[in-house]
């Protein structure tokens, strides 16, 4: 089923995409998408919609299952609080990305802003992974409480660091896997830098496959570079800062 | 005598030590501390059958039995005043009592101050503590009094006459045109919610308090018509069943945050601040983290549950309108959704841009509003009273024309039905309760909290303790209270001439001030007694 959302309110889009999955649709178009907002928040079930424009902030709020394709850029608050699902954004997407993510899945072909990955959390399970093409601004993982961040650096010039600094401040669980230069300046408070090993590999090498698939890139050859692997030093980080 | 002189010493000085840090942390790396006892606890021998329900009764470690003397005794430095072991000595045999005149005497140096200095000395740590603020700083309602009908127009007998206290919560319309024989409002009527009296819980997670102590305010809503809230740690499996009578709220950590939770809940209330900690998040200690508090949460256990201090998807009143509207397409515009600020001092500004990003009730929480844990100098020194950030909102949104487009709820000290009365007057459509609600439970306010050992069993996640409070009791003892209150509020209201409590909303005549200077009188919007 496709829409036509030119000069669509989110509103009323968004009331015809829940009446569109409440009915099992199996495919959704999106066409002349320009900013609206919330697209896909809250919808359950396994409906795929792919979104040809430019959706606005918070796409995928709540989500608890479709798949969302973006042919495009996406905004801020892309996957805010997701709980289950996938978001592919063929392009770029804003700040904090995934913030609070419970569970579902995120590709993003190029490079994400600030605080991408905030407190996501895991739970049971339930896991978010976000994986990122290119680089991210400053604090990437913050307050990250679970789930896996997989940066891999494949917008960056011959050479050139990470952008974001601060990583993983506050990080108390998950995983960041980072691939292409990152100075240890670059990393915030209490994250401890490691290597993947063993089943972690298997796993880097998993989603390396799953974004490749999505955007035509050579797994292999991205699997080839070298990861570091970012944890917390604390499941505690700041549990010496009171007196009782 | 002698003998028992000997024994005693030595075990005030090691405990001296164990009172500054009960957990244990740090205890054994440390210097005795220099802290000197706050409590005296007096045992009447006489009275005393050593049947030992004050040692199982404290969970502090201030109550011991020395199997060797057969003989019961207290540990002064461990005690923290709760009252538990007084209330619970079958006999009467207990005095617990605050030592007077425990360093010298000093209006500038008092011995809190000393003591603060003195455990901060040892510890190197921000002073944590439990509650309300507790400072001596001005308490508004107890300078504000109520008017009463007297011959030129009639009271009404609460005995005799219907006296409504229902309040709907939620935006009004513009406008309501009403066709024939039907009244049909004009623009489509926002969601409203219904309840029976204005009180409602204030927001106090599983993890701060215990599930009995959730279970207990739940069922008490319930029954009352009221609402309880779920604060920031998820609603668990077990009271999804009072849904009806539930607040959910979103913090910046969104604990437990999911499109079942938001749908269940009659409200959602973003959580932008607390009255007890303006402006700082909150820290739940990974030893509170217990697997059922992780389940709820939504989150791993034994990690630090954190809510850093802003949301980090509100940055300005703009990205609080995506939040509220966030929200709203995630319940289908179907429930109110309520900001909930600390009050500060623009909070007038700041009401009037949450009513304009689309909220539908704003809770305002005064300076003296609890908490689970903040930090001691937040506490005592960030934020403003309640009764003058509600009277400078509600005059503002007066003042702008959209005062119809939000309820009002006060919430931060409410201590008994007089200052519900005094806040619907000064512009609140409901109050909220928090500690009022743990103190009908047994909470004496002794401000242990955050070291989730609480005797009463309220703030703690302890299996052993949190038996302490029984659901079924503990509902039943709210909804006393509830149903005492709204009797009183009757009383009133009836005394004053009025039969709804709508009539008394904002309604600032039926108020006069005792004992205000000029400028406070303006900022509440009353008059002094005698005019």
């Amino acid at each position: 089923m496709k829409i036509d959302a030119a000069n669509m309110h989110y509103r009323d889009l968004n009331r015809l995409l829940r009446e569109a999955v409440s009915r099992s649709a199996r495919r959704l178009e999106l066409q002349n998408v320009f900013g609206q907002r919330y697209i896909g928040t809250n919808l359950a079930g396994t409906t795929r919609i792919d979104i040809y424009g430019t959706p606005g902030n918070d796409l995928g709020a709540f989500m608890d299952g479709p798949t969302i394709v973006v042919h495009g850029n996406a905004q801020d608050g892309c996957g805010n609080t997701m709980n289950e699902g996938k978001i592919v954004v063929e392009g770029r997407a804003g700040d904090i990305t995934g913030l609070a993510a419970r569970g579902g899945k995120l590709f993003i072909r190029d490079d994400v802003g600030y605080r991408a990955g905030i407190h996501m959390k895991q739970y049971d399970g339930k896991r978010p992974l976000l994986v990122i093409g290119g680089t991210a601004q400053d604090f990437l993982g913050e307050y990250m409480a679970g789930g896996i961040i997989v940066l891999l650096g494949l917008t960056l010039r011959p050479g050139e660091r990470h952008k974001t600094n601060l990583v993983g401040t506050g990080m108390h669980g998950g995983a960041i896997y980072v691939r292409g230069p990152l100075d240890e300046r670059q990393l915030g408070e209490g994250v401890q830098l490691g290597e993947p090993e063993g089943k972690e590999r298997l796993l880097l090498a998993r989603l390396v496959g799953e974004f490749a698939r999505h955007f035509d890139y050579d797994a292999q050859q991205i699997m080839a570079g070298d990861f570091l692997k970012l944890t917390p030093v604390s499941l505690r980080p700041y549990g010496d800062l009171y007196t009782d | 005598m002698m003998a028992k002189k000997t024994r005693e010493a030595p075990r005030l000085r090691e405990s001296a030590a164990l009172a500054v840090s009960p957990n244990g942390r740090r205890a054994t790396t440390r210097a005795p501390s220099l802290l000197t006892p706050r409590f005296s606890i007096i045992r009447d021998r006489e009275r005393c059958i050593g049947c030992q329900v004050c040692v199982r009764q404290c969970s502090f470690d201030a109550q011991a039995y020395d199997a060797a003397e057969d003989e019961v005794y207290g540990i002064d430095a461990n005690c923290v005043g709760c009252q538990r072991c007084v209330a619970f000595c079958p006999t009467d045999a207990l005095t617990v009592t605050e030592r007077p005149d425990r360093y010298r005497q000093n209006f500038n140096w008092r011995s809190d101050v000393i003591d603060d200095i003195k455990r901060q000395a040892e510890t190197g740590g921000m002073l944590l503590t439990g509650m309300g603020n507790d400072k001596a700083q001005p308490i508004y309602w107890d300078h504000l009094l109520l008017n009463a009908s007297q011959v030129t127009n009639p009271s009404i007998d609460p005995l005799r006459e219907p006296m409504e206290l229902r309040a709907y919560l939620g935006q009004k319309p513009e406008r309501v045109r009403l066709e024939g024989d039907r009244p049909q409002p004009e623009t489509p009527f926002p969601p409203q919610v219904l309840i029976e009296t204005p009180i409602l819980f204030s927001a106090m997670s599983y993890g701060a308090v215990s599930l009995n102590v959730q279970e207990s305010l739940a069922r008490a809503a319930a029954e009352v018509g009221t609402l309880f809230n779920t604060g920031e740690g998820g609603l668990h499996r077990k009271l999804r069943g009072y849904a009806g009578s539930t607040i959910v709220q979103v913090a910046s950590g969104r604990f437990g945050v999911d499109s079942e939770y938001l749908n269940l809940g009659r409200i959602v209330e973003i959580k932008i601040g607390q009255g007890a900690k303006p402006g700082i998040g909150g820290h739940l200690p990974g030893h509170k983290v217990s697997a059922d508090v992780s389940a709820t949460r939504m989150i791993p256990t034994g990690t630090d549950a954190l809510s850093p201090a802003p949301h980090h998807d509100i940055y300005s009143i703009e990205d609080l309108a995506q939040l509220i509207y966030a929200l709203k397409e995630a319940t289908n515009y179907s429930k109110p959704v309520a900001v909930k600020i600390a009050a500060v001092h623009n909070s007038a500004a700041i009401a009037s841009g949450i009513v304009r990003a689309g909220a539908d009730i704003i809770a305002i929480d005064g300076l003296r509003g609890a908490t689970g844990a903040a930090p001691k100098v937040i506490r005592d020194n960030v934020g403003i009273p309640i009764e003058l950030a509600l009277a400078a909102v509600d005059t503002r949104l007066r003042q702008e024309g959209i005062r119809n487009r939000v309820s009002i709820i006060a919430a931060g000290g409410i201590r008994g039905s007089g200052d519900v009365v005094k806040a619907i007057a000064l512009g609140a459509d409901a109050v909220y309760i928090g500690t009022a609600a743990l103190v009908a439970l047994g909470c004496t306010v002794c401000q242990q909290c955050p070291t989730g050992r609480c005797a009463w069993g309220i703030c703690t996640t302890d299996p052993f303790l949190s038996k302490r409070v029984n659901p079924e009791i503990g509902a039943q003892r709210l909804i006393n209270l509830l149903r005492g209150w709204s009797l009183e509020i009757k009383e009133m209201l009836g005394g004053m001439g009025i039969n709804a409590l709508e009539s008394l909303r904002g309604n600032r005549h039926h108020l006069r001030a005792v004992g205000l200077n000029e400028a406070e009188m303006a900022a509440l919007g009353v008059r002094v007694a005698g005019t």
